[in-house]
């Protein structure tokens, strides 16, 4: 695929490169500085593989003063910076290119501290997301957002990104979910935002860092919400006969009032590839599958589900499947959350992560569908449908230039789509390169331009992430 | 008399900025003016946003609300009282405490950000507020964020113009998320503890999965002036749990268990609960007509108390907490003692002091707003020019971003 262009590599960075190499190696321990050509290729791209640049070097500092330093560096001699966490963004968010120097936070990844009475958690940039959980899972408590790819993704690329997850629906994502960052300014300069305390005392600088896309500055440190797990929780499973009948049983669940931790959604194949991969026990004789999670007390969830059935009843729900053990609760998220691995596996694929208003779900499915089918593809469906974020998986053969132009197409359009019901481009995935040159489709030129300057005010060189989010034409000269 | 200016659309706002932007004639900007802290600085014209009112689409079954910003709150509270659903934030009402009249707006609410108890499980009006419609110093109407629970589709600007104050745009039109309004609710009461045994029966609770959506503790100073006196004698430690009235009285009874090892337990049921937390929401013990210095004090939650015993020891203060403990609603005798409060808040690990009640001649004198470090602070005022390059939008006391 090479319809995304990337910036044109700055000759003056490129023809320094030997200098630049050993000015950071001398400002980095031993060990720190990853810049044999070989040795560069594992930070080439992220989970958006059609995708890939060779960075200039990879800088893997141990502290927040070697970021700064570093970044002192690259913004002194107008050197792009590409920060990265665990490299599992979708949207090619840290994707590096020629001329940059990766920022990867992967040896900063210590738990600093965990307080409970305070039910907050300070952790370095690095560390998973699932090892948060880990880590305060023995005392009763839980780190809420759970992006599919938690067991790998970093706290910091969350926030980059500002992460959602399967129960986010109840919880909130990232941004609702983060007290306070310790954040590298392109200067060098250290700031603390936020911390235990829960209101800004100025701007709120942290929400607009979160999700910033690493174009601000750099996360070391972030201070995350912990939350009281739940006294139970029970996956249950709603099998119909359409797409349409489980969309519209999803706003209609929604619109009584009822919010469950989660509603996931799988259409047919993607109920055909996840029970493959996982043995899960979805049923296979339905259309599409709703995965229903309620969580309290056992009267709570009987209350709950009572309610839910029977609005499932009145869109002719032909399976109720509750989960009977511990186990069978594993299994079915299990083969939800490895949905994009397991379609990996039987083909290539590109994920879309547009929003769109409840009420408007089974049209965007349908329109899903013949847009698919229009470019000869396939599709799989499998997404957070309680807050309206799809993920149409797009079928696709790499090896063929023209089936891959054809994908990327598609997948253009149903963006546009969930734009114009209402909806946005992105839902959890972020911009990054994949959905840059579509944010014209959602938003006017003065818009763009409001939100560029705001981002100009940390980066005025726009050195940070640079290839990413806005669109390469029209941005203010630096 | 300082004119005012009330744009009765978008467009004239739009126009009214940009001329103002040509001669460099400043604004102050207000909503209903129930939560103006101080005064219009010299020379500023005030922009109200009052003349943008209505609501403009409401959709129940997604949860969803758009409304203009000069849309008065009771407006829309009561539009969405008929549909059984609620703003989660729980807006707090400050005339009481600061003995304004007008009508509070739902853009004011959300420029200045303003959350009651549910806060702390909940999050912010921030954090309710999908998307936004503004005028920026430029005169140009911005759009951001969008109509859906869902959305990092470029930089959050809703975050950062939630909480603004009215320094970086005037709003015009706001988009937020709703929930439905609790089947019932009741409040556990614990009596007669000190501060800090209350931090830590509220630390306790918080910590069982019981969803506590109210943490309060209310020291006997103040506690016979909430809920018409229906608390028991001594300081009360209040806890609120909402949601269906099968699971409520369920985890009421754990939680009353639970509690019972920290001292004497009651209830107040639904009636009761839904005054009391009004009443904690508004700082209704601190309605009192005086002029009073009174701050709201936003620090980690077991720290709240540890930063009134330390206060108590060199000035006279009252107090009671919510948030666990992180709010602290401060009232002091005479002087407002900012330098003090500041450096106390400092000390038990940092946080944020808002002046909200002083006689205005030491309002003059006192920065409103928490300072911050002053790399944060040159941060802040370059963010304040990519909105208002040309400082059209003042505050006075103090500005949150200069």
């Amino acid at each position: 695929m090479d319809q995304i262009g990337f910036l044109e590599p700055r000759q003056a960075v490129l023809s320094r490169r030997r200098e630049i190499v050993a000015d950071l190696l001398d400002l980095l321990p031993q060990g720190c500085l990853v810049h044999e050509p070989r040795e560069l290729v594992p930070f080439e791209t992220d989970a958006f593989v059609s995708y890939r640049r060779l960075p200039l070097a990879v800088a893997l500092p141990e502290t927040t003063q070697q970021v700064a330093a570093v970044m002192k560096y690259c913004n002194r001699y107008g050197v792009p910076i590409v920060p990265r966490g665990a490299g599992t963004s979708l949207s090619g968010g840290a994707i590096p290119q020629e001329d940059a120097v990766v920022i990867g936070l992967s040896k900063m990844s210590r738990i600093l501290e965990v307080d409970f009475a305070n039910r907050a958690a300070t952790v370095q940039a690095g560390v998973t997301n699932l090892a948060i959980s880990e880590a305060v899972s023995a005392d009763g408590y839980f780190y809420a957002p759970d992006p599919s790819s938690q067991l790998a993704c970093t706290i910091g690329g969350n926030i980059g990104m500002n992460s959602g997850g399967a129960h986010c629906l109840k919880y909130g994502v990232t941004t609702n979910n983060l007290l306070g960052v310790k954040l590298v300014l392109i200067d060098g300069t250290i700031v603390e935002l936020g911390g235990k305390a829960l209101d800004a005392g100025g701007l709120d600088l942290l929400g607009v860092v979160c999700g910033g896309e690493g174009q601000l500055g750099i996360v070391t440190e972030a201070t995350v919400r912990l939350v009281a797990k739940p006294e139970g929780a029970r996956p249950v499973l709603f099998g119909f006969d359409s797409s349409e009948e489980a969309g519209a049983c999803v706003a209609d669940v929604i619109g009584a009032g009822i919010i469950p931790v989660a509603i996931e959604f799988m259409d047919k194949p993607a109920i055909e590839i996840c029970e493959a991969f996982a043995h899960a026990g979805y049923p296979m004789d339905v259309e599409a599958l709703l995965i229903v999670e309620v969580e309290g007390s056992e009267a709570e969830m009987e209350a709950m589900l009572a309610s839910i059935i029977e609005i499932a009843g009145r869109h002719g729900v032909k399976v109720v499947k509750e989960s009977q053990s511990a186990t069978e609760a594993a299994l079915i998220w299990k083969g939800r959350k490895s949905a994009f691995g397991a379609t990996g596996r039987i083909a290539d694929y590109i994920c879309m992560d547009g929003t769109v208003p409840l009420g408007q779900l089974p049209a965007v499915l349908r329109g899903t569908a013949e847009i698919v089918e229009k470019y000869g593809l396939r599709v799989a469906n499998v997404f957070h449908a309680g807050d309206g974020n799809m993920h149409p998986l797009i079928l696709f053969n790499a090896n063929d230039p023209e089936d891959a132009a054809r994908a990327e197409a598609a997948g253009n359009e149903i963006l546009k789509l969930c734009v114009d019901v209402g909806g946005c481009l992105t839902g959890e995935h972020g911009v990054g390169i994949e959905k840059r040159d579509l944010m014209r489709h959602q938003y006017s030129d003065t818009d763009l331009a409001q939100q560029m300057a705001v981002r100009a005010a940390f980066d005025p060189q726009w050195l940070l992430n640079p290839s990413k989010v806005f669109p390469l034409e029209g941005r203010p000269s630096a | 008399m300082t004119p005012i200016h009330e744009p009765l659309s978008e467009e004239a706002a739009s126009r009214l900025v940009q001329v103002a932007a040509l001669s460099g004639s400043p604004f102050v900007i207000r909503g209903g003016g129930t939560r103006s802290l101080h005064g219009v600085p010299d020379g500023a014209e005030v922009l109200s946003a009052r003349g943008l009112s209505g609501i403009v689409a409401y959709n129940p079954a997604e949860m969803t609300m758009t409304a203009r910003a000069g849309t008065p709150l009771e407006v829309v509270e009561a539009a969405l009282a008929e549909k059984r659903q609620m703003l989660a934030f729980e807006p707090n009402d400050l005339r009481g405490v600061l003995g304004a009249s007008g009508i509070p707006t739902i853009g004011g609410v959300f420029a200045t950000n303003a959350s009651g108890p549910r806060r702390f499980v909940a999050g912010a009006a921030r954090d309710s507020l999908l998307g936004l419609r503004f005028v920026n110093g430029r005169g140009e109407v911005v759009k951001a964020g969008g109509r859906v629970m869902k959305n990092v589709t470029g930089l959050d600007l809703v975050k950062l113009l939630a909480g603004s104050h009215g320094s970086l745009a005037l709003l015009t039109e706001v988009t937020f998320r709703l929930l439905p309004v609790p089947e019932t609710a009741v409040t556990i009461v614990v009596s007669d503890l000190n501060d800090a045994e209350a931090a830590a029966a509220m630390a306790t609770a918080m910590s069982m999965s019981v969803e506590v959506s109210g943490a309060a503790h209310l020291p006997e100073s103040v506690r016979g002036r909430f809920a018409g006196g229906a608390l028991p004698q001594g300081a009360a430690t209040v806890l609120r749990l909402e949601g269906l009235a099968a699971s409520v009285a369920v985890r009421g009874e754990k939680l009353a268990a639970a509690m019972a090892r920290f001292g004497a337990v009651s209830r107040l049921e639904v009636e009761g609960t839904r005054r009391l937390w009004r009443e904690i929401r508004d700082g209704a013990p601190y309605a009192d007509g005086t002029p009073r210095p009174l701050w709201r004090v936003s620090v980690a939650p077991v720290a709240g108390q540890q930063l009134v015993a330390a206060l108590r020891l060199e000035t006279g203060v009252d107090a009671f907490y919510d948030w666990q403990g992180g709010l602290v609603w401060l009232r002091m005798e005479a002087d407002p003692e900012a330098a003090l409060l500041r450096r106390y808040v400092k000390a038990v690990g940092g946080g944020h002091a808002t002046l909200l009640r002083a006689r205005p001649e030491v309002l003059a004198a006192t920065q409103a707003f928490q300072p911050q470090t002053e790399a944060v602070t040159a941060l802040q005022a370059r963010v304040k020019a990519a909105f208002d390059p040309h400082n059209l939008f003042r505050m006075s006391g103090g500005a949150i971003a200069q």
